[in-house]
């Protein structure tokens, strides 16, 4: 048994050593490291055991974005995991980023699964505290939270870099993810998220997906507290976005998702978009692609993450007509 | 002090039902202060069930005790004369008193007649909130005085998540995020730079825990 010595413990985690370049062999990676602009996407599993689906959704990115992620049972609904989904995505040649949360799994299966995620190809991980259960299809559940995201990046990033487990036992091949974490540039208290972004960082993120960014003007003022701090020299920023569909649903996620800012002058200019649904995801699609024009004048921010949330076919469209077509060849 | 809820009448009336002989035992700890489960919430419940069985034309008969704590050897053992008279004890103590009479007399059944929800503090008359769960590692010096383990949904040692929200918890708008009020207080006392230090993952302990103070021990050995 280890962690006995509260007090050893509590003298705080030493910063593991500073990253290796290039060692997950992440096309990912590769991409970030030689500068360029990235394009991840989200793929969310079925709520079934159909591969068809994820080989459907898979497809409709095919060629349009850099790497996939894959999510682990978003806001706490069952779905395929994410580690056998993304199985799926290397047989057809895409390369996924597996999300991980902390809400269903303690640190041994934590551990467990994400050797065997390694032992199957994976090379980025997105490492998650994860929504809770209450807000999913099975509200009483137990919610595990063993770990929070912080204490997942650095048990992995010392696997990498020790070869330990968590425990100290040494290990008999180490997995060397490419570690991502999430940041919610919109929640409270606001002058600590950047400082909640560097302890990431500290704890092994070398990568970032944000919150879905609609205010702009807010994103960029915690851009500029995270170039301040120097932070987007030591991690790759990579902007959440995402399309709305309709003034309803751009009033139902300011009104009930925790953490997001969406503006009135988009859900007006929705709002006065007549002409039915189709009207109104034109719109959707317009306002987001200007928000990724935005964006990319913002020093510092090194891609864009699309969360088409059940729209995966509209990605293609978003990255064409943002003018981030074609997508580097080369992984693999 | 622990905080219980009482159980709905309709579910004591399931568990008693097919006896004749039952004795509501009330405690005068924790569930009195909280006017759940004392004196005078056993004679209530008491006259209830008689009711109850009278109307339904039920030959039943329904004791009150209340002991001063249920979880006391002491207290527990006075009643050791009169525990034969009973088929069944609703208990109103909480989860620790219900299991302490269970124990110490396996020959009556002993029904909860309470729902134990936490350790929590009076906020105002008749509003209590948990603040505490017994995690025997109490940290609470690292964190302003507040408690992540016990007050935050979902235990973080790093928090605040990305769901807090104008100084609310995502889980219950009711409910304040507590890293908030950990942030706000680290900053107000001027240490607010210890919240960039990244705090380890929690030694969940082995439960059931059990606590041995051998001077207390030893005492009660010689009288």
């Amino acid at each position: 048994m280890t962690g006995k010595n509260p007090q050893a413990v509590r003298a705080g985690l030493k910063p593991a050593p500073t990253i290796p370049v290039l060692t997950s062999g992440s096309h990912l990676e590769r991409l970030l490291r030689e500068g360029r602009f990235v394009v991840t996407a989200e793929l969310g599993p079925p709520r079934g055991a159909e591969r068809a689906v994820v080989e459907k959704k898979a497809n409709l990115l095919n060629g349009y974005v850099d790497a996939v992620n894959i999510t682990d049972c978003q806001t706490s609904v069952v779905r395929m995991s994410s580690i056998a989904s993304a199985r799926i995505l290397l047989e057809m040649g895409l390369e996924p980023v597996v999300q991980m949360t902390c809400r269903d799994r303690n640190r041994i299966a934590l551990q467990s699964d994400l050797l065997g995620a390694w032992a199957l190809g994976m090379k980025n991980l997105l490492c998650l505290t994860g929504d809770h259960p209450k807000f999913g299809d099975h509200p009483g559940a137990k919610p595990v939270f063993d770990l929070d995201s912080i204490h997942l990046l650095h048990m992995l990033k010392t696997m990498r870099e020790e070869k330990k487990m968590l425990s100290g036992t040494p290990l008999e091949g180490e997995p060397r993810f490419f570690l991502g974490a999430a940041e919610n540039p919109f929640a409270d208290p606001f002058a600590f998220r950047s400082r909640r972004l560097a302890k990431k960082i500290t704890a092994g993120a070398e990568f970032i997906q944000t919150q879905i960014v609609y205010n702009v003007d807010k994103f960029a003022r915690w851009m500029e507290e995270v170039r301040e701090k120097g932070l987007h020299k030591r991690a790759f920023i990579l902007a959440g976005v995402a399309p709305l569909k309709s003034a309803g649903m751009a009033k139902y996620m300011k009104k009930n998702v925790p953490g997001m800012d969406v503006p009135d002058t988009i859900i007006s200019r929705l709002e006065q978009k007549k002409g039915g649904s189709t009207a109104g995801r034109l719109e959707g699609i317009e306002v987001c692609i200007e928000i990724i024009e935005k964006l990319r004048q913002i020093e510092g921010l090194a891609g864009i993450h699309i969360m088409a949330i059940e729209w995966e076919e509209v990605v293609a469209q978003l990255v064409e007509r943002a003018g981030l077509l074609p997508r580097p060849q080369g992984r693999g | 002090m622990i905080v219980a809820r009482p159980k709905s009448f309709e579910d004591i009336k399931k568990l008693i039902q097919n006896h004749k002989k039952v004795a509501v035992m009330g405690c005068g700890g924790c569930v009195t202060v909280r006017s759940i489960g004392g004196q005078k919430q056993a004679e209530e419940l008491a006259a209830l069930i008689r009711l109850w069985a009278k109307r339904e034309g039920k030959e039943m008969v329904v004791t009150e005790v209340t002991l001063t704590r249920q979880c006391e050897p002491e207290f527990i053992d006075s009643m050791k004369e009169r525990v034969g008279d009973w088929e069944v004890v609703v208990s109103l103590a909480c989860g620790v008193g219900v299991q302490c009479l269970a124990e110490r007399y396996p020959r009556v059944k002993v029904f909860p007649g309470v729902d134990t929800t936490f350790m929590g503090a009076t906020i105002e008359a008749g509003l209590y909130w948990e603040r505490c769960v017994g995690c025997g590692d109490c940290t609470v010096a690292e964190t302003g005085g507040f408690c992540p383990v016990a007050r935050c949904a979902k235990n973080l040692m790093n928090g605040p998540c990305g769901g807090s929200q104008g100084g609310h918890c995502e889980v219950s708008p009711e409910t304040p995020c507590v890293w908030q009020l950990i942030y706000e207080r680290m900053e107000e006392l001027g240490i607010g730079e210890e919240l960039d230090g990244i705090r380890p993952p929690k030694d969940w302990s082995v439960r059931p825990q059990r606590m041995v103070m051998e001077h207390l021990r030893v005492e009660k050995k010689e009288t």
